[in-house]
């Protein structure tokens, strides 16, 4: 119940910014939705299961290139993100049956290829995709304030539903299946958990709002090619949210996107020529010394306070 | 008679493979660390050749020695200083500990090296020869018997010294290793530092051939994990025969459908193989 509150009380609050803030502010407020909605998603099959997925940069670029192809073929704007999170949804149901039975760094690996394929096979095809000269997307004739409100809507809404899904997948047979999984995958076999079938759902879920999130970043950035939306880091980007906010919780993802986000703005305005080494430089700190997440100081804090009571 | 050609150019290229992925394979068999930075470590190593062949004009084939001897150095503090807090993680915690240090890493030579791709132009190449109606590049065949010789002397370090058998014995059994009076923290290190070795060793032989850039470490990277799943994890001869078989299967692939196909054709491969034969084509687990 205390989840549900602080998702209701969050909402509100973000849905008045666009009246309190400019499009700089709104446009990092898109983009936190946008990684909140990535790094929710990893969570179920990284966080719950265990899974170290590095799939998400491909759900990601196929749904965008599901969306724009659509689009471009007359869709409209709101069917072809829905369109995208359900073909994402699919595209991961049919590949986690084919590399879920891998475990660990074969896992990873797998998955990783996942993406790089997609980027090929795009690139192979350019009357289809544009190849590597990339996609226009339709542009609304609305004005800039007016989109980046849209926009800003449209993810976070996204975000909404994506951890509103969370709250119920935490507390479900689902998601305590998951958390089995992640502890000893062949116990929870043997006490009839459908290890392959959930971690196909986990997997699938990890897929669909990622790949409405692809959806809508190509409609806000109006041109999208492989290198771009098929990028490495989509994939590394989430987890180290998670990391950052704390692994297989329900608000840490969303508050290590903010974390990342802030940190990213951050360098990008300051040393733009380091500012890969500086993503490094976090995560090696983040893993050496703070491998339970930000929250995680809270909670010491919190438990060296107790006794003095 | 082309075929005879395509595949002597395919089992050059492969055997370069062969020595970027043992190290790799090692790393990953010994430690369980999947080591991203082995991509970049490639690079740095063709660096140190480059700039050992403008500024001294020190052969490539002689810089193998201190471009594998700097990787080293630095292999073994990375290790001992920054990875071996964390090698009994799980997965996602290494991997993404090898990822962020890669990213320093990449970037700390894009910065300083700049992305243009430099290339070694050899003052007096070795020219080509034929075998029957094979013609065959002298340099490349020489860079990939030096690969295969590496090789095999890695694989006859593990076999026959002492602290190749104490690597091999951590492989095992990191637990009984230790009781046995095997310093294990030691031994990650070293092997992390010889894996290292052998990506500065595989740089400078490769500098001869390819193009030097940052930009392309993430390709050798994806060369290693192909050859590593195709001949199985950890086992020398496994990265041999993996090497092998990449080259000639992408030197064929690329006859067939097009150079631009090859790596997609290598990557779905390493798909497939990992569907059905996850402990690659010798199927077991490989002890030297």
């Amino acid at each position: 119940m205390k989840n549900w509150i602080t998702l209701v009380v969050l909402a509100v609050l973000l849905a008045v910014l666009p009246f309190v803030s400019s499009n700089y502010v709104l446009r990092l407020a898109t983009t936190v939705c946008m990684y909140a909605v990535m790094a929710q998603s990893w969570n179920f099959i990284g966080g719950l299961a265990g899974y170290p997925s590095f799939a998400t940069a491909a759900f990601f670029g196929f749904g965008a290139y599901t969306s724009a192809i659509l689009q471009n073929h007359g869709a409209p704007v709101m069917l072809a993100w829905g369109c995208a999170g359900l073909a994402a949804m699919a595209f991961a149901a049919f590949i986690g049956g084919a590399i879920l039975h891998l475990r660990g760094h074969y896992f990873a690996i797998a998955s990783l290829i996942v993406a790089e394929m997609l980027r090929e096979i795009v690139n192979s095809m350019p009357d289809f995709t544009g190849g590597g000269k990339g996609l226009n997307l339709p542009i609304l004739r609305i004005s800039p304030t007016a989109e980046a409100q849209f926009f800003f809507y449209a993810m976070l809404g996204l975000a909404i539903v994506c951890t509103a899904v969370a709250i119920v997948v935490h507390h479900n047979k689902l998601g305590f299946g998951l958390r089995c999984i992640q502890q000893n995958e062949d116990a929870s076999n043997i006490l009839g958990v459908n290890a392959y079938a959930y971690k196909t759902a986990a997997f699938a879920l990890s897929a669909v709002f990622v790949g409405v999130a692809g959806a809508i970043y190509a409609s806000w950035v109006k041109y999208i090619e492989p290198p771009d939306v098929f990028d490495v880091l989509i994939a590394i980007k989430p987890m180290v949210m998670v990391l950052l906010g704390g692994l297989g919780t329900i608000f840490g993802p969303a508050l290590g996107a903010l974390i990342l986000l802030a940190f990213e703005e951050v360098v990008w305005r300051n040393f733009l020529t380091i500012h890969a080494a500086a993503l490094g430089f976090i995560i090696v700190l983040l893993v050496l010394f703070l491998p339970n997440g930000v929250a995680s100081l809270w909670r010491e804090w919190l438990a060296r306070k107790e006794p003095a009571r | 008679m082309i075929y005879f050609q395509i595949a002597a150019n395919g089992l050059v290229l492969g055997g370069l493979y062969a020595c970027i992925a043992v190290g790799f394979s090692l790393v990953w068999g010994v430690l369980n660390v999947i080591n991203i930075l082995h991509g970049s470590f490639i690079v740095l190593g063709s660096y140190v050749a480059y700039f050992a062949y403008v500024h001294l004009g020190i052969h490539p084939f002689i810089s193998i020695v201190i471009a594998g001897a700097v990787l080293y150095a630095l292999g073994y503090v990375l290790q001992a200083g920054i990875i071996n807090r964390v090698v009994m993680a799980p997965v996602l915690i290494t991997l993404t500990l090898t990822f962020g240090l890669d990213l320093i890493l990449n970037n700390a030579m894009l910065v300083a090296f700049t992305a243009d791709y430099q290339a070694v132009n050899l003052a007096h190449p070795l020219g080509t020869f034929h075998v029957g109606p094979v013609y065959l590049p002298g340099d490349r065949v020489a860079a990939m018997v030096l690969a295969l010789l590496l090789t095999v002397l890695l694989y006859r370090l593990l076999r026959d010294s002492r602290i190749g058998r104490a690597i091999i014995a951590v492989r095992m059994d990191r637990e009984a290793a230790a009781l046995m009076g095997v310093d294990v923290r030691r031994i990650n290190a070293v092997t992390f530092a010889i894996g290292a070795f052998m990506a500065g060793a595989a740089g400078a032989l490769l500098s001869i051939i390819f193009p030097i850039s940052p930009l392309n470490g993430p390709l050798f990277l994806g060369k290693a994990f192909v050859v590593c799943v195709l001949g199985g994890l950890g086992s020398v001869p496994g990265a041999m025969l993996g090497g092998l078989v990449l080259g000639v299967i992408e030197s064929f692939s690329s006859y067939w459908f097009g150079p631009e196909r090859a790596v997609t054709l290598s990557f779905a491969l390493l798909l497939l193989l990992l569907f059905v034969r996850p402990s690659g084509l010798l199927g077991r687990r490989g002890y030297e």
